[in-house]
């Protein structure tokens, strides 16, 4: 059966706008594990069931370190800069545990008062300018990096840099790794100064954490630091603050009932991320140690698979009306932050960030709309983040 | 070897954990994840660095290992 599977070109498609593409439903009910060739690398397996993909996210057999070194199926030339994600248990979980202490959900909570402060302050200086705004660049960029700046001890003065190397590493089309040189510079600078004076913020903890303990190398420090908190950190949100805002005023009962009852944006915010896929195609292959039976196939040892994390949201077997959006829905165990050891590190400060902002925004903007409809939508293209890069709204 | 030290016990706080399945890909042979929610099929075991890792890893501090002999707390730490 594997030698005749039909090999589909990946994406499917790119359309701008938060949906995903019809294929992957089909693809779960008729060929659960499929194959694909992306516009770079080798032909892989892509999984779009829910327990597979967890089978997949979970089971050491599928490693992320045995991708380094391959031609791994990807969306554009240059590899991506893997650092944390390119490792596996227990290189991994060394590094991982470093930071996973500072977001914790007991920790998140702590900073939630100061979240809602700053969120307020953006909110005035936006109101006082006028209506009507672009909500991503009074908002829903400076927000999540002004959160990270304070909990790592970057200054959010430098935040236009902290942009160019965003942009730069999520982009399809850029080289990446001379903006990768230039935002270690920078870190490196900020670590040498916590050599000199120490400081008790999240990035004095992992300077100690070096040079104390040695349990992380200077450039493991700089990756983590760098990518791993303060960019991955800062894009994601900046990114789903405007999907979630157009997502809720295309569908205006679900902006006024959060607004009735603000109860139910926890549950929201599961919801919609259950729903608007961050990155609606699969990256990060896992490469099989061993041959391993799987939906139907057999993923030999030193192939490739791609795991569908919005395909898995949309599997029946797991949600009740998959492609409703109910902010009632009574078990939503998602997985647009992953699964297993890779599970996003900062699920609990992007939960939290993304509570705030719809939060402030239905109280404070009880009338938000956007003000030229979908013409005062401009959708980023060609990255590894889908969302609106400038959302025009009235009030 | 064989002394009452060398057991652990490790708890599971099923309201706590919302599934990440951190704890599974961290310490396989210790934990898995059943229905959504890890679960450790055995809950004595010997010592094992990467069930501490795991109980230190979980973002809700779901999972608690203690040794069996005195009750002690060995991870996660406060």
């Amino acid at each position: 059966m594997t030698a005749t599977q039909q090999v589909r070109a990946y994406p499917f498609s790119e359309e701008p706008g938060i949906d995903i593409d019809p294929l992957y439903g089909a693809l779960r009910r008729d060929e659960p594990v499929s194959r694909v060739q992306l516009p770079f690398g080798e032909v892989s397996w892509l999984a779009t069931r829910y327990e597979d993909v967890k089978t997949v996210l979970t089971d050491p057999r599928f490693s992320r370190a045995a991708a380094q070194g391959q031609d791994q199926p990807r969306t554009r030339e240059e590899m991506t800069y893997e650092g944390i994600i390119g490792l596996d248990p227990p290189d991994h979980t060394r590094l991982r545990k470093l930071a996973g202490k500072a977001l914790t959900a007991r920790r998140v909570n702590e900073m939630r008062e100061g979240a809602v402060r700053i969120a307020n302050e953006f909110l005035d200086d936006m109101e006082t300018k006028g209506s009507p705004a672009d909500l991503v660049e009074h908002f829903a960029l400076p927000f999540p990096i002004i959160v990270i700046c304070e909990l790592l001890g970057v200054p959010f003065e430098d935040r236009a840099k902290f942009r160019v190397w965003t942009e730069g590493l999520t982009s399809t089309a850029q080289p990446i790794m001379s903006l990768v040189e230039e935002l270690f510079g920078y870190m490196g600078a900020l670590i040498a100064q916590r050599r000199a004076e120490p400081t008790d913020d999240l990035l004095g903890a992992l300077v100690k954490a070096r040079d104390n303990d040695d349990v992380l190398t200077e450039q493991e420090l700089l990756s983590i630091t760098g990518v791993g908190l303060l960019l991955t950190g800062s894009e994601t949100v900046s990114t789903h603050i405007p999907n979630f805002v157009y997502a809720l005023l295309k569908s205006r009962e679900h902006f006024e009932l959060l607004k009735a009852e603000p109860g139910l944006i926890p549950n929201a915010v599961e919801e919609l991320l259950r729903l608007i896929p961050l990155n609606p195609a699969a990256m990060f292959p896992r490469y099989a140690t061993e041959d391993v039976s799987l939906g139907g196939v057999v993923v030999k040892a030193g192939e490739p698979i791609l795991v569908s994390l919005p395909g898995a949201n949309r599997d029946a077997e797991i949600f009740t009306n998959p492609e409703d959006v109910d902010f009632r829905r009574a078990n939503n165990p998602h997985v647009a932050f992953g699964h297993g050891p890779h599970h996003c590190l900062g699920a609990q400060l992007a939960r939290m960030e993304l509570q705030v902002a719809l939060e402030v925004i239905t109280s404070r903007f009880p009338d938000l709309d956007l003000a030229e409809g979908d013409e005062g939508v401009e959708w980023k293209k060609g990255l590894l983040v889908r969302g609106p890069k400038m959302l025009r709204v009235k009030w | 070897m064989s002394t009452t030290e060398a057991i652990w016990k490790v708890a599971v706080d099923r309201q706590a954990c919302i599934g990440t399945g951190v704890c599974a890909g961290t310490a396989p042979h210790e934990i898995e994840i059943r229905e959504g929610k890890a679960h450790a099929p055995n809950p004595e075991v010997g010592p094992s660095d990467a069930l501490i890792d795991a109980a230190e890893m979980c973002p809700m501090a779901a999972i608690t290992v203690t040794e069996a002999a005195t009750g002690r707390v060995l991870a996660p730490e406060e």
